[in-house]
């Protein structure tokens, strides 16, 4: 088994760093190329930017971050937001990132999934997942980070996903992000049980135990925004607290 | 004086991280496409990513494979970086079986079978350490100064089994079995994972092969 990975995830409006509640209420907390190289210096396993307006000036604005960001970070680096052709792939890859990840072009068209797996390996393919739970206890698939909704189950999504091609999955609930209450380890484990490739858990981390929780719940690896980008704590205090319960992180 | 390093362009490879890294450790990365350039590199790199039987067409459709094969023949040295590591064996069996540059006895195989319920996920994505098998020296390799247990970064489903052990240089445990991690013979190395990607050791990688 490989280590557990932690991930830092950052929200993008070209060309400042944000972070909102919910996905949304977006504040600047500065430029996201310094933070990713501080985080690389931290010891960070994986570097997930997400675009988040995905304007023609904002993707220019975004490839440009990238291709700075890959001189001088050595780790994975993860793109989403607004791709919607093989076109939008290939310039993000092109520019230095080693994965895409994809929403809302995927639930348009699911086709997509296999054309960006079979055109750039399904290892470049993570499919971004953002969930709701309904009153009625479904969690249901969201774009436009969390305000469309899909009427997508998402466990049926996340079943559908695989057999078109993914190579990895980032499961977002909505519900949790930006709110410090920890993960939705509900949602992590019922997941878990259909994922058979690797599940990056995101939304609500606000403490380094929290990463324990997801990871129990059946997540392969952890992201983390506001705690991270705010400082509440380090790269380390959350391998740490992994390592601590015995599980394996890259030290 | 930096060390030139060429990065074989055949369409299938994530060149740009590979030659940022080696800009990293004061090398001076260019891109070859033609049997030419490739038989006048110095230190020839091999990437690559997606599936095995596409990369090796792609390969000779544009009329690259004796070339590669005949630059490892000159002794130069030549580094393979996660599918670019599994060209280099004889065959691989991934969707159907294709033959390689067999510049590496051996074969690849699927990380684990196909539909297993149990056991770690495939692909393989994430963080490993690497192993030194037993009776290995890493002493004037890609690992000179590596310690043992260090982390590197994996991406895959299929894996190099040579078909002599000496041929591996590290291991990877995956499911609870050795994996060649890097295969290696003569002056003809193989990262499974991506050095590029690893984070400082993966550059003091790269920085001990342009030594050797």
């Amino acid at each position: 088994m490989p280590a557990v990975r932690v991930i830092s995830r950052l929200d993008v409006k070209a060309p400042n760093l944000v972070k909102g509640i919910h996905l949304e209420g977006l504040r600047i907390i500065g430029d996201p190329g310094e933070y990713a190289r501080r985080y690389y210096a931290d010891g960070i396993d994986e570097i997930v930017y997400t675009d988040i307006v995905a304007s023609l000036y904002g993707r220019n604005s975004i490839l440009d971050l990238v291709e700075r960001t890959a001189r001088g970070v050595f780790v994975p680096i993860t793109v989403g937001g607004g791709m919607r052709t093989l076109d939008d792939v290939g310039a993000v890859l092109r520019a230095g990132a080693d994965k895409v990840s994809v929403n809302t072009a995927a639930v348009r068209n699911p086709d997509f999934i296999r054309e960006v797996s079979e055109t750039f390996g399904s290892q470049c393919l993570v499919i971004a997942v953002e969930t709701i739970r309904g009153s009625d206890g479904v969690w249901r698939v969201f774009t436009d980070n969390g305000r469309e909704q899909t009427g997508l189950d998402a466990l049926e999504w996340i079943d559908r996903v695989q057999t078109l091609g993914a190579g990895e999955i980032m499961l977002t609930s909505v519900d949790r992000e930006g709110t410090f209450n920890g993960f939705e380890t509900d949602l992590i484990r019922e997941v878990a049980k259909r994922a058979r490739i690797p599940l990056i858990a995101h939304g609500g981390a606000g403490k380094p135990d929290d990463a324990v929780d997801a990871v129990d719940a059946g997540a392969d690896a952890v992201s983390f925004a506001g705690i991270l980008h705010y400082q509440r704590v380090t790269v380390a205090d959350i391998k740490k607290a992994l390592a601590d319960r015995g599980i394996e992180v890259r030290q | 004086m930096s060390r030139r390093v060429a990065v074989l362009d055949y369409g299938r490879g994530n060149l740009f991280s590979v030659a940022r890294a080696f800009e990293r450790v004061d090398a001076e990365p260019y891109f070859v496409r033609t049997a030419e350039t490739v038989l006048g590199a110095d230190a020839l790199v091999l990437p690559g990513v997606g599936a095995f039987g596409d990369a090796i067409d792609a390969l000779a459709r544009d009329a690259l494979i004796e070339p590669v094969i005949e630059y490892v023949a000159s002794g130069r040295p030549l580094l393979g970086i996660c599918l670019g590591a599994q060209l280099l064996l004889d065959v691989s069996v991934e969707l159907g079986e294709h033959r390689g540059l067999g510049v590496i006895p051996g074969r690849v195989e699927r990380l684990a079978p196909q539909g297993r319920a149990q056991g770690p996920k495939v692909p393989n994505v994430g963080w490993a350490r690497l192993k030194r098998p037993e009776g290995a020296s890493w002493t004037g390799t890609i690992l000179d100064g590596i310690d043992q247990g260090t982390y590197a970064y994996f991406v895959h489903s299929f894996h190099p089994v040579p078909a002599r052990s000496e041929h591996v240089l590290a291991c990877q445990i995956f499911d609870d079995e050795a994996s060649a991690a890097i295969v290696a013979r003569d002056n003809v190395v193989g990262c499974q994972f991506h050095p590029e990607k690893s984070g400082e050791a993966g550059q003091r990688m790269l920085a001990a092969w342009l030594r050797t």
